[in-house]
C-alpha cells in the first residue's frame, strides 16, 4: 500500500481538503487534493452540500412556481434563470410575448450579467490577495442592485419574468436610472484594467496557468466566457438568439489561448459589450402589453422541451418532460457551472496549488448552481 | 445535415431505432445494448461529429428507464436527442460513453446517485450529490420518504 503511495520521484502522494469551507471556493464546494509536495496530481470535486432536490421538487409544482425556484440556482444569474423557464413554456405553447417584453428582459440581462461579472472580478482580486478590487467591484454592483431593487422588488431573487411576459411594468424612472449608470460605469471599467489586467503580479498567476485546448472545451461542454477563452463559440446569444438579441449588435468575445488570463479577459470585454447591447436598446423600449394572455392554470402538451439560454456562467438550459398535466413529469436544470467544474481536475493536474485558487476563480464556479 | 438525412443515416447504421420527430429535435431511441455503438457512430463519424453533449439526464417511465443524451455538432451544427431504452426496471444499467464525451463522467455519476441506473466501465462511479450512506434513488418515481416529501 506504501508503495503504491509513492511517487516514481521518490516522494509521498498525500491528500489535502480544500473546503468545504475554504474562502477561495466561495460556497460549500469540497475539493479532495492528491498532492506530490506541492505539485497537484488529481482534483477530485466532492459536491452536494447545497442539494435542495430543486429538480423532485419542480415535479410537483406548476409552471409557474417553477420560476421562483431557478433563481435560487444561480443566484447571480437569476434573471436569465427565470427567463429560461418562461421562454419555454411560452414556446411549447407558442405564445407570441410583445416587444415591450423581449427588449426589457433584453436588458435586464445584460444588467444581471453586468452586477455578475463585476462581483467576479471583484472577487478574483481577492482571492489572488488584492482586497481594493472586491471594494471597487462592489461599489459598482450596488447601483445595479439598486436599479434591481426599484424594478423588481428585490434585489437578487427578481423573479420579474414570468410565463407569458413580466409581473409588472418598468417604473417611469427607469431609463434615466439605467443611462446614468451606464455613463457612470464607463468612466470605472477602465479602472477595472489598470488595477488588475494590466498588473503583474496577477498577470504572472494567471498566464499559462490552467490551459484548456478547443477540443476540450467541447468535450468537456465548459460554455459561458470560460469556453469562449478556449475558442467555443458556444454564445446561445448569438447561435440561437432569443427574446431581443437578434435585434443589437454585438461581438462574441473568443479567444485562443485558453488559459486563465483568457478567461479574465473575455469576462471584462464581456462587460463592455453588454454595456453595448443595452445603450442600444434603453432608448427603443417599444410600448405594448407585458402580459401575453395567459389561461391560468397552465398545462403544457405532451411532449418534452428544451430551453437553453446564455446566463452570466455560460449556457443554461431547462428540459422538460411533459405528460400534459399541470406539474411536469421530469424537469432537467442543465447547470453551467456542473460542467464547468468538471474541467477542473483536467487543467489544473501538475499546477500548484496557489494556481488552482486561480484557475477556480478564472472558472466563476456558483455552488448551488452546481449542487441544484 | 437536415432531420430527414439524419434519420435515413442512422437506420441504416442501426434498424432497430426508434425515430421521432420532436418539438424541437429529432429524438432517437435505441435499445441499450445497442446504444453505446451507436454513439461512438454518430460522435466519429465524418457526416455526423456529434462533438458537444449539452445536457445529460434520465427519465423513469416506471417500467423502464431512459437516458437522454442531448447532442451538437459544433462544426456541422445540427443537433438531436438520444436516448438509451433500459428495460430492465430492477436492474439498469447500460454502458459508459464518458470516454466519448467528457462532461459524461459527473453527469453520469449524477444519474447513478439519483436514478440507480449503473454504467458500465465507468472509471468512478459513486454518489455524487448525496452521502454514501443514503438509501434509495430520489428522481425515480417509486421513491418514498414520508419525513421530507409533501405530496399533493
Amino acid at each position: 500500500m506504501q508503495a503504491e503511495l509513492i511517487s516514481k520521484e521518490g516522494t509521498q502522494e498525500y491528500f489535502v481538503n480544500m473546503g468545504p469551507q475554504h474562502p477561495s471556493t466561495h460556497g460549500v464546494l469540497r475539493l479532495l487534493l492528491t498532492l506530490d509536495g506541492e505539485i497537484i496530481r488529481k482534483v477530485e470535486p466532492h459536491i452536494g452540500y447545497v442539494h435542495r432536490s430543486i429538480e423532485k421538487m419542480a415535479e410537483f409544482d406548476t409552471y409557474k412556481q417553477i420560476v421562483h425556484l431557478t433563481d435560487r440556482l444561480d443566484y447571480l444569474s437569476a434573471h436569465m434563470n427565470n427567463e429560461a423557464v418562461a421562454l419555454l413554456v411560452e414556446n411549447a405553447l407558442q405564445i407570441e410575448v410583445s416587444d415591450r417584453v423581449k427588449v426589457i428582459r433584453t436588458i435586464m440581462n445584460e444588467l444581471t450579467r453586468l452586477g455578475s461579472h463585476q462581483l467576479w472580478w471583484g472577487v478574483i482580486g481577492m482571492d489572488m490577495g488584492a482586497i481594493t478590487t472586491f471594494l471597487y467591484a462592489f461599489r459598482d454592483r450596488e447601483l445595479i442592485n439598486d436599479i434591481m431593487e426599484e424594478t423588481t422588488g428585490a434585489r437578487l431573487t427578481m423573479n420579474y419574468n414570468t410565463p407569458g411576459g413580466l409581473m409588472f411594468d418598468l417604473h417611469h424612472n427607469f431609463q434615466k436610472q439605467v443611462k446614468d449608470y451606464l455613463k457612470f460605469f464607463k468612466t470605472k471599467l477602465p479602472e477595472y484594467d489598470q488595477l488588475l489586467s494590466g498588473n503583474v503580479i496577477f498577470t504572472e498567476r494567471t498566464k499559462g496557468v490552467g490551459k484548456l485546448s478547443l477540443a476540450d472545451a467541447i468535450s468537456y461542454g465548459v460554455t459561458g466566457p470560460s469556453g469562449r477563452a478556449s475558442g467555443f463559440s458556444c454564445d446561445v446569444r448569438k447561435t440561437q438568439p432569443y427574446s431581443a438579441y437578434d435585434r443589437v449588435k454585438f461581438n462574441e468575445i473568443l479567444m485562443v489561448e485558453g488559459d486563465s488570463f483568457a478567461r479574465y479577459q473575455s469576462r471584462v470585454n464581456e462587460m463592455w459589450e453588454s454595456i453595448s447591447i443595452i445603450e442600444q436598446l434603453i432608448d427603443n423600449i417599444p410600448e405594448g402589453p407585458i402580459m401575453a394572455p395567459m389561461k391560468a392554470v397552465v398545462k403544457l402538451p405532451k411532449g418534452e422541451f428544451y430551453q437553453r439560454v446564455e446566463t452570466a456562467r455560460g449556457e443554461f438550459g431547462v428540459y422538460v418532460v411533459s405528460d400534459g398535466n399541470k406539474t411536469p413529469y421530469r424537469v432537467k436544470f442543465r447547470s453551467p457551472g456542473f460542467s464547468n467544474l468538471s474541467v477542473l481536475d483536467h487543467i489544473s493536474r501538475g499546477h500548484k496549488i496557489a494556481d488552482l485558487v486561480a484557475i477556480m476563480s478564472t472558472l466563476d464556479l456558483v455552488i448551488p448552481d452546481i449542487d441544484r | 445535415m437536415e432531420n430527414e438525412k439524419l434519420r435515413q443515416l442512422i437506420s441504416s447504421w442501426e434498424p432497430s431505432v426508434e425515430l421521432i420527430d420532436g418539438p424541437q429535435y429529432l429524438e432517437v431511441v435505441v435499445p441499450s445494448a445497442q446504444f453505446r455503438a451507436l454513439a461512438e457512430k454518430l460522435r466519429f463519424d465524418n457526416q455526423t461529429q456529434f462533438d458537444y453533449m449539452f445536457n445529460m439526464t434520465c427519465v423513469d417511465w416506471n417500467d423502464h428507464f431512459q437516458t437522454i443524451y442531448h447532442l451538437e455538432s459544433t462544426k456541422l451544427n445540427h443537433a438531436l436527442v438520444l436516448k438509451a431504452k433500459i428495460a430492465d426496471h430492477n436492474q439498469p444499467e447500460v454502458d459508459t460513453i464518458c470516454d466519448i464525451w467528457r462532461t459524461a463522467e459527473l453527469h453520469e455519476r449524477e444519474v447513478f446517485d439519483l436514478f440507480g441506473v449503473k454504467f458500465n466501465q465507468h472509471p468512478d462511479l459513486r454518489r455524487l450529490l448525496l452521502t454514501d450512506e443514503w438509501v434509495g434513488h430520489p428522481l425515480r418515481k417509486d421513491y418514498v420518504d414520508e419525513v421530507n416529501m409533501v405530496l399533493r
